[in-house]
């Protein structure tokens, strides 16, 4: 009977309390939107979440039930969750993204970028030999408009620029690379086979096309029209592709105790090279829209273009653009 | 990596009711209830409706605007303006509609509103920006072969019901309980001297809900609970006294 009597003596003394958890809960809402500069504030928080966590111990037991649990559990959770809200720093933290976390994870990457690339190098060869041996199989690479023209003596690049203006044709290429540099990666779920497939397909179409384009002696126009967006292009096609095959590999050969916790380490590490790919693509979109399609740049403008934005990248993947210098000490991905 | 880096890799601990449970420094955990596919595809097919409805919108008054008359059709040779001011934004609008929001509300967007749920970190944080873009990225993957199979296949088979770009992230999706009340129509006095813990739950619910409950419900329960806790006749009382006496109650003021 006494124990009963306490009880309810405790539970209408925690109840007492309730402002308190009120007062609590609004500033842990207040502070986890718009945050403080108030050293006051912040310290009321940490007393209201040691409140919080007892009263809600007490709750849980006297009266599990009830609202008032409840209603301590979101304030409880609305604190802590305050409390641990990373310093948010957009600049600083666009800044390290790109001087420090991507050249990490790039460094990371390296073997993955090796592999992929042979895999690609060796998908041309093979897709060259493949139509320059069996000529038919274009049919397999190509649409049958593509073929045409081609055995017509034309590129299909030829008077582009009087179909769809320079702008749209930027635009509709940079999103179509993107797409494709984004599945390369996600597809590193199916581990690994699914940015196999696209990085070794696209390969397979570059050898094939260039085969076929040779046997009509086209392949020097095609080489003029692809070299300034290529080197990139290509280059950011492996590297997402490095970056699928990294995620793949991840749940292939964990490095931690779970397949799900090495996958996300490995999401998360190379999800930053991605913004890379992405940032890079938009420059090759507007390069194929407006140099690659137009007869007025000769071949030499093309080369300047095309080595001097791979320049850009490797400058951009190292670091180097952003302050990073050659001999800074690697950092940890 | 540093503590909570480490922490943040943890694989996510339930309880037996499905509760994302939290370490915390206090020594009482945080619990969070963990939303199902229920829950997420109610969600998902609210935000689905909002952002069709706003990049159709956008695309019918830009196409409207741009061609200067009562058509939608596009020009036989559209120029970078219409793609540049019709097609692109509302198909930005229609791609960027999850990322955007949820990286803005804070791990929340309409339909997760509604629906009362929003994401956190395995260790119930609010997820970083890098966290909020690899969940989105992985939508191409969780969105075949058509209408999200993937992703609601995942949700249904996995512990914590996350789909494939939760997995990536770190992240899952909890109920949110921001709107809960506490004893918002009841005093510290009446606690202190008339109403024990229970009675004071039901008289601040019954206060709370008074206007949305059925008028011969709401006066049954206010009489059952008056001639409990005061022991008089209140039979006779109308709705409107049986409310002030509830109040009156409610605020630990004396009977009359």
């Amino acid at each position: 009977m006494a124990n009963v009597t306490r009880e309810r003596a405790l539970r209408n003394t925690l109840l007492q309390r309730s402002e308190a958890w009120k007062a609590a809960a609004d500033r842990a809402r207040r502070l986890m939107t718009r945050g403080t500069d108030d050293v006051d504030d912040a310290t009321q928080l940490v007393d209201d979440y040691r409140l919080l966590a007892h009263d809600l111990a007490r709750a849980r037991r006297l009266m599990p039930e009830s609202r008032a649990r409840t209603f301590l559990e979101s304030a409880y959770a609305q604190a802590h969750a305050a409390l641990h809200k990373q310093a948010s720093h957009p600049g600083y933290a666009l800044w390290s993204l790109f001087r420090d976390q991507i050249p990490a994870a790039v460094r990371w990457l390296r073997p993955h970028i090796v592999w992929v690339s042979l895999l690609f190098v060796t998908s041309v060869l093979v897709g060259g030999w493949l139509v320059h041996t069996y000529p038919e199989l274009i049919n397999l690479f190509a649409s049958p408009d593509l073929i045409a023209t081609v055995e017509r003596g034309e590129l299909w690049t030829e008077g582009l620029l009087n179909i769809v203006p320079s702008s749209v044709l930027s635009l509709q290429i940079l999103t179509n690379n993107v797409v494709v540099s984004l599945f390369a990666y996600c597809a590193g779920f199916l581990f690994g086979l699914g940015t196999f497939y696209i990085v070794g397909l696209n390969g397979l179409m570059l050898g094939a096309i260039f085969a076929f384009t040779s046997q009509h002696g086209l392949d020097d126009e095609l080489f003029r029209f692809i070299v300034a967006h290529g080197c990139v292009e290509l280059s950011v096609m492996v590297l997402s592709g490095a970056a699928g095959a990294a995620v793949g590999e991840a749940l292939i050969r964990p490095t931690t105790a779970r397949r799900g916790q090495s996958f996300q380490l490995a999401a998360l590490r190379t999800g930053k090279v991605i913004v890379a790919c992405v940032v890079l693509l938009i420059g090759c979109g507007f390069i194929e829209g407006y140099i690659s399609p137009d007869p007025e740049f000769p071949l030499w403008t093309r080369l300047i273009v095309g080595i001097g934005y791979w320049l850009f990248m490797i400058a951009l993947l190292r670091g180097w653009l952003f302050g990073r210098s050659r001999s800074a000490v690697p950092i940890e991905a | 990596m540093n503590e909570r880096g480490d922490a943040a890799f943890d694989s996510p601990r339930t309880s037996a009711e499905s509760d994302l449970v939290v370490d915390s420094a206090t020594g009482v955990e945080v619990s969070l209830p963990v939303a199902g596919p229920g829950a997420r595809s109610y969600a998902f097919v609210i935000d689905w409706h909002i952002r069709i409805v706003v990049a159709i919108a956008w695309y019918v008054v830009a196409a409207l605007i741009f061609n200067g008359e009562w058509s939608l059709v596009a020009p036989l040779e559209p120029d970078a303006t219409w793609f540049g001011l019709v097609l692109l934004p509302a198909v930005a609008i229609y791609l960027l509609y999850h990322p955007v929001l949820e990286i803005a509300m804070r791990g929340r967007t309409p339909g997760k509103r509604v629906a009362g749920v929003r994401i956190v970190t395995h260790d119930g944080a609010l997820p970083a920006m890098p966290a909020h873009l690899i969940r989105s990225v992985f939508r191409l993957i969780d969105s075949f072969p058509v209408f999200y199979g993937i992703g609601l296949v995942t949700a249904v088979v996995t512990k914590n019901h996350v789909r494939i770009g939760d997995l990536a992230a770190g992240t899952l999706l909890v109920y949110d309980r921001g709107d809960a009340s506490v004893l918002e129509h009841v005093s510290a006095t009446a606690l202190a001297s008339r109403l024990d813990a229970h009675t004071a739950e039901v008289v601040n619910e019954l206060l709370a809900r008074w206007d949305a409950l059925d008028g011969e419900v709401r006066s049954r329960l206010a009489r059952t609970l008056l001639a409990k806790l005061e022991g008089a006749e209140v039979e006779m009382l109308d709705d409107a006294t049986l409310r002030a006496r509830l109040e009156q109650l409610a605020r630990g003021d004396s009977a009359q």
